[in-house]
């Protein structure tokens, strides 16, 4: 299969996933007892503005038309009208968007600088006390409560050595301790991936040409295992990227950031269906986009497997 | 698969004797136990686990006898004490003992892990199985259905849910149940299409066997295995669910001694009686590190597919 049949054929793959996903947040939103209207309006207002309104949102329409209107209206960058807020719910993910991207830079900046140093140097020295301090330490970074780390650095990092700021997002300062939280969890996953895809790699025979032509194990280690083992550990950074954004709804909650993920919190504490609908919509699409984006530079990096 | 149609009646038999011989080599779940007390011997790390977690099973069941205080008893004369002999991990803002609570957390955090994992387990293998057995149009359907599930970042999804049932715990054994059967799925499905392949599953199909005895029988017990080793390591994700969640306000609900609850509580007086929130964290980090370490365990010794 050539790249572009193959690319295309992504795509097409990923489209009927997007709207099944976002069918399936719109009608289980939409199912919700209650009435939004009654929602908005809080207290005293005669049922016939009732009835108008919900006429004029098209609440009384059937519910797939209602999602065929979501749809035709997201596609254009719509998402409505905040309950709550009274303001565009497009806008306020924009103005949000900024704060969780560069937390997600940084925490990604930060597995990666940890995670994969950490899963070479436990791979080169396979079942030394190195490797099984390294992956246990990393497995603790896999199993921590993300607000848990939050607390435990805010209380050391902040209060007792009064190194960084408690929360706040001002500026760069601000960023270390929750792109710290966030990136520790992605860093135990991929030095466990990095170590076992060298290892793996370790023991093909290109390696082991290698070795006997005389190269020196660092040779052998950074020039010819190195480049290839690091394939799988490409994707799973663009799909780490993923689990992030959803990480950084906890973060940015502890942190008092006011990112995406925050505004999905405060949008189900204040049941605004519209925020919480376009930002979980959003985020959504912004992994799905990420899978395919990686999924196809997988495929330029390593052709074989474009072949099914 | 067409019908062979065999008239000569030795062939018939024979066919049968080879089934029969081959049925005694398949499905070898009495290994597993073996492998099992083998890795009891030679995983430290697994074992200390494996006791942890009964510990913590243990001081869940018999907790009104192990708990040193009553987990809801409020003790205005004693806010927030510091951790002394009475109360070895000192008291709350109202006065409840912090130890006693997180022995009664155990009962959520354990049952949170257990049961939505078993369930989604359930659902994820029926559907892998009927994937992976009858192909074509329910494949196709099923495996799509996954692909929407998988986009979905879980902790988001479970939001979701959340925000249309209402914030509990009972909602939280749903909203995990219907969000993790996605990656089980995947798996049993594709260990069934390679054991479809096998030759013991051709003979039983040959000589007649009902599809859902060959999936029930043949199919089924060598996926278990694979089935154990997920089972142990989807536990740690719910139980890191419901504490977010829960610290997120939109899981477990006051008076209920949840830990993500215990730790949110506690975050007011972080500086002061940092204890009212570390304690709890600590518990649940010790408890999904020794699920984590013990399902690298149980997947280094029983599982052929699953090896990193």
């Amino acid at each position: 299969m050539n790249t572009f049949k193959f690319i295309v054929k992504r795509i097409l793959i990923a489209i009927p996933v997007l709207i099944g996903v976002m069918l399936i947040i719109f009608l289980m939103l939409n199912v919700v007892p209650g009435d939004p209207v009654t929602l908005m309006m809080k207290e005293h207002i005669k049922p016939e503005l009732i009835e108008r309104m919900r006429v004029e949102m098209g609440l009384n329409d059937p519910v797939m038309v209602r999602f065929f209107n979501y749809i035709k209206n997201a596609a254009r960058g719509d998402f409505g009208m905040s309950y709550k807020l009274n303001r565009n719910v497009t806008d306020l993910i924009l103005n949000a968007f900024p704060h969780t991207v560069k937390l997600t830079i940084f925490a990604a900046l930060i597995a990666w600088i940890i995670g994969i140093p950490a899963g070479i140097i436990s791979a080169v020295k396979q079942n030394s006390l190195v490797d099984r301090f390294l992956m246990s330490f990393s497995l603790i970074g896999v199993s921590m409560p993300v607000f848990w780390a939050a607390l435990m650095l805010q209380y050391f990092l902040a209060f007792k050595w009064k190194l960084l700021p408690v929360s706040g997002y001002a500026t760069l300062k601000h960023m270390i301790m929750p792109a710290i939280v966030l990136g520790w969890s992605s860093a135990g996953t991929i030095a466990r991936l990095t170590r076992s895809s060298l290892l793996e790699i370790m023991k093909d025979d290109f390696v082991r040409t290698a070795r006997a032509k005389g190269l020196k194990e660092r040779a052998v280690v950074v020039g010819h295992a190195l480049k290839n083992a690091m394939l799988p550990v490409v994707t799973m950074m663009a799909i780490q990227v993923a689990s992030l954004l959803s990480g950084a709804v906890i973060t940015e909650s502890v942190f008092g950031i006011p990112g995406i993920g925050r505004l999905a919190v405060n949008a189900i504490q204040t049941r605004d269906m519209p925020l919480l609908q376009g930002t979980v919509v959003f985020t959504t699409v912004l992994i799905i986009s990420g899978n395919l984006i990686a999924d196809l530079l997988y495929s330029v990096i390593d052709p074989r497997i474009r072949v099914e | 698969m067409e019908d062979i149609k065999v008239t000569d009646n030795e062939t018939v038999e024979q066919l049968r004797q080879d089934y029969e011989n081959m049925q005694a080599e398949i499905a070898d779940t009495d290994g597993i136990m073996d492998k099992i007390k083998a890795m009891i011997k030679n995983n430290k790390l697994a074992t200390i686990s494996l006791i942890v977690i009964l510990i913590f099973c243990f001081c869940a069941i018999f907790a009104p006898v192990v708990a040193p205080h009553d987990p809801t008893l409020q003790d205005y004369d004693n806010v927030r004490a510091h951790p002394s002999r009475d109360h070895i991990l000192g008291t709350d803002e109202l006065g409840r003992d912090v130890f006693s609570r997180i022995i009664y957390g155990a009962r959520i955090s354990l049952v949170i892990g257990i049961v939505p994992t078993t369930i989604s387990m359930v659902i994820g293998t029926i559907l892998g199985l009927m994937a992976g057995f009858m192909g074509k149009k329910v494949d196709f359907v099923i495996m799509r259905l996954a692909d929407i599930m998988l986009a979905f970042p879980s902790l988001l999804l479970a939001m979701v849910v959340m925000y249309t049932l209402g914030a509990s715990l009972i909602n939280i054994f749903i909203a995990l149940s219907v969000v993790n059967w996605a990656g089980t799925a995947r798996v049993v499905r594709s260990q069934t299409l390679a054991l479809k392949e096998k030759e013991f599953v051709e003979a039983a199909e040959s000589i007649g066997v009902k599809k859902s005895v060959i999936m029930l029988r043949h199919i089924l017990p060598n996926c278990l295995p694979s089935l154990i080793v997920l089972f142990t390591m989807d536990i740690p994700g719910s139980i890191l669910s419901e504490s977010s969640l829960s610290f997120l306000g939109i899981g477990a609900q006051p008076p209920a001694s949840s830990w993500g609850l215990m730790v949110v509580n506690g975050k007011q007086w972080l500086f002061s009686e940092p204890w009212v929130a570390i304690a709890p964290g600590v518990a649940i980090l010790i408890l999904v590190l020794a699920f984590n370490f013990l399902g690298d365990g149980l997947r280094d010794a029983i599982d052929p597919y699953m090896k990193e």
